[in-house]
């Protein structure tokens, strides 16, 4: 096994335990809110396809890095954005009503 | 500047985006800190794109501009959709999450293709498979939520063999290419055959169990990210996919205790298609009904109320008007409560995100285990557009296909109110006995029409 592999498989099951024990813990409130941030976190792959289609090695590789770019921008931009819309929403009983 | 040093800046860069992404989900535990937990991912993604931008592998920036702001313009739409539509725009952003990571592990293939070891074939090869039914899956689920598509769960003879073969089909493919990373003709095979199990994947799953398998979806595009990282050996993607999935997996498991099914019987068992049960039982059983009149003294006079919110309430628009019922009862004193099932909604939280947009004070959304505890205590139990999360016959009758589901006792409270369009069973298909109880009173009519005639009453007789 490539030692590139190991180290991945490292950090692969320390994040995942980390996920378990992070996400067990948001109130079902939120979950949600939970899918669409977990979602927008894992837009991060936008840097891979920046990276493909940057490097412009095929023309084929650059129109599908250049595809992967706008689909995983679009979830990362949506779904930052409809996360926070979603959390401005939830509000407490003490809080003022409408100003 | 020197390339290593550059090398260097970007790598510390990512490692910081990694840590404020364990921090933005950490932060999202609880609806006081979860705004900066979105704040602190929204710099670590900036700080990532940028660095990756500033990377000088990359040739050519005209085209990755325009890609971006083709994403942005895209994305932006899709964040402002209605909170009913949240379920089938969260089923579109995994579709695009999974098509990118099938996009990329399919460019990777090309570019290394003649280079590449068997480990690495593996390992694209597994990724794009997932990558690939994902993708198709989600567009499926998408257009169903969307109801583009037809809601019911499409089956047909042999089915599940199909399907699975299939699956196989795809494995084998990729089996054949690790033993020949060179066969590039097998390739977009594979890539087609795992296309078409997405959709076979997705197909026969009724509208139902939208909320376990929107969170499936979640899971493998997650986890096909994660992949990608190992394909890329890129540890702050191996991160955040182990996060999305590890996500998606735990809300599938919640949303499967929530219902009483197992994984295998979600993909595999087509609820909601064969209703032949309960119809023996077709006695003359009576209801009791009750009009907005009678139903707003009832209330004002109840000290506890507990409102069981489902589905049909967003259907009917109701959301807003059963505020104005929380703020009349609130205003006269009584405690007002919602209690929320598990699967209330089409995805996981649904419920709790549509009565927030309606300005319901989220220290009034009880989950299902604590309000249990209250209701034998609550005076009036209100039930507006939900019914299977409500049928008694989930603890009592074994014959029923429900039996075991975890319900919400509104049957311990001492009046319970329906409010319903007719006696036409729910979504399920299931005869709910809680309708025939003698502390039952039925409210026929249109939710939200009939919330707001309870409203007027309420008012009505508080101006006097």
């Amino acid at each position: 096994m490539p030692s590139d592999f190991l180290s991945n498989l490292y950090v692969f099951i320390l994040a995942g335990f980390v996920g378990f024990e992070l996400i067990k813990r948001v109130s079902p409130l939120l979950h949600t809110p939970l899918m669409s941030l977990t979602n927008a976190l894992d837009a991060i792959v936008v840097i891979a396809a920046i990276i493909i289609a940057g490097r412009h090695e095929t023309r084929l590789s650059t129109i599908l890095g250049l595809i992967a770019v706008a689909a995983s921008f679009s979830n990362m931009v949506g779904g930052f954005f409809i996360t926070d819309r979603m959390l401005r929403m939830f509000k407490t009983g003490k809080q003022p009503k409408k100003p | 500047m020197n390339p290593a040093l550059v090398q260097q800046l970007i790598d510390s860069a990512y490692i910081v985006a990694t840590v404020f992404f364990i921090l933005s989900i950490k932060w999202l535990s609880s609806p006081t800190t979860a705004r900066r937990g979105v704040l602190v991912g929204e710099i670590a993604a900036a700080l990532a794109v940028i660095a990756t931008l500033s990377n000088p592998e990359l040739t050519q920036y005209k085209w990755i501009v325009i890609s971006l702001i083709i994403g942005a313009a895209v994305g932006i739409p899709l964040g402002m959709v209605q909170m009913t539509a949240v379920p089938q725009r969260t089923a579109l952003s995994h579709a695009f999450g999974a098509l990118s990571a099938a996009m990329i592990g399919i460019a990777e293939y090309y570019v290394g293709v003649g280079h590449l070891t068997r480990f690495g074939m593996g390992e694209i090869g597994l990724e794009v498979i997932i990558g690939s039914l994902t993708f198709t899956g989600s567009v499926i689920a998408a257009g169903k939520l969307q109801e583009i598509l037809p809601q019911r769960p499409i089956v047909y003879k042999g089915q599940n063999i199909v399907s699975l073969s299939v699956l196989a089909g795809a494995l084998l493919l990729a089996v054949a290419l690790v033993v020949n990373p060179s066969n590039s003709v097998l390739f977009p095979i594979m890539v087609v055959v795992a296309l078409l199990f997405g959709v076979l994947l997705v197909t026969p799953i009724g509208g139902a169990d939208m909320p376990t398998v929107i969170s499936l979806l979640n899971s493998y595009a997650g986890f096909s990210a994660a992949l990608l990282g190992f394909v890329l050996n890129s540890k702050v993607l191996v991160v955040a996919g182990a996060l999305d999935g590890s996500s998606g997996f735990i809300l599938s498991v919640i949303m499967c205790k929530a219902m009483n099914r197992s994984f295998t019987n979600v993909m595999f068992g087509a609820f909601g298609q064969v209703q032949t049960s309960s119809a023996a039982a077709e006695e003359a059983r009576t209801v009791r009904s009750a009009s907005a009149e009678e139903a707003a003294g009832i209330l004002a006079a109840a000290s506890k109320v507990a409102i069981v919110p489902g589905y049909g309430m967003a259907v009917a628009q109701a959301q807003h008007k059963v505020r104005e019922l929380y703020d009349a009862l609130t205003k006269r004193g009584v405690d007002v409560r919602f209690g929320i099932h598990p699967v209330a909604g089409r995805m996981p939280g649904h419920m709790n995100v549509l009565l927030a947009e309606a300005d319901i004070p989220y220290d009034r959304l009880i989950e299902m285990d604590d309000m249990n505890s209250d209701l034998p205590q609550t005076d009036v139990a209100l039930i507006i557009g939900a019914n299977d999360v409500t049928n008694p016959a989930a603890r009592s009758d074994t014959s029923s296909p429900i039996y075991g589901m975890p319900i919400l006792d509104v049957d311990k409270a001492r009046t319970v109110m329906v409010i319903k369009r007719s006696m036409n069973p729910g979504f399920a298909g299931i005869d709910n006995p809680l309708y025939y109880f003698d502390k039952t009173l039925m409210l026929f009519g249109d939710a939200k029409g009939f919330v707001g005639d309870i409203v007027r009453e309420l008012g009505g007789t508080n101006s006097h």
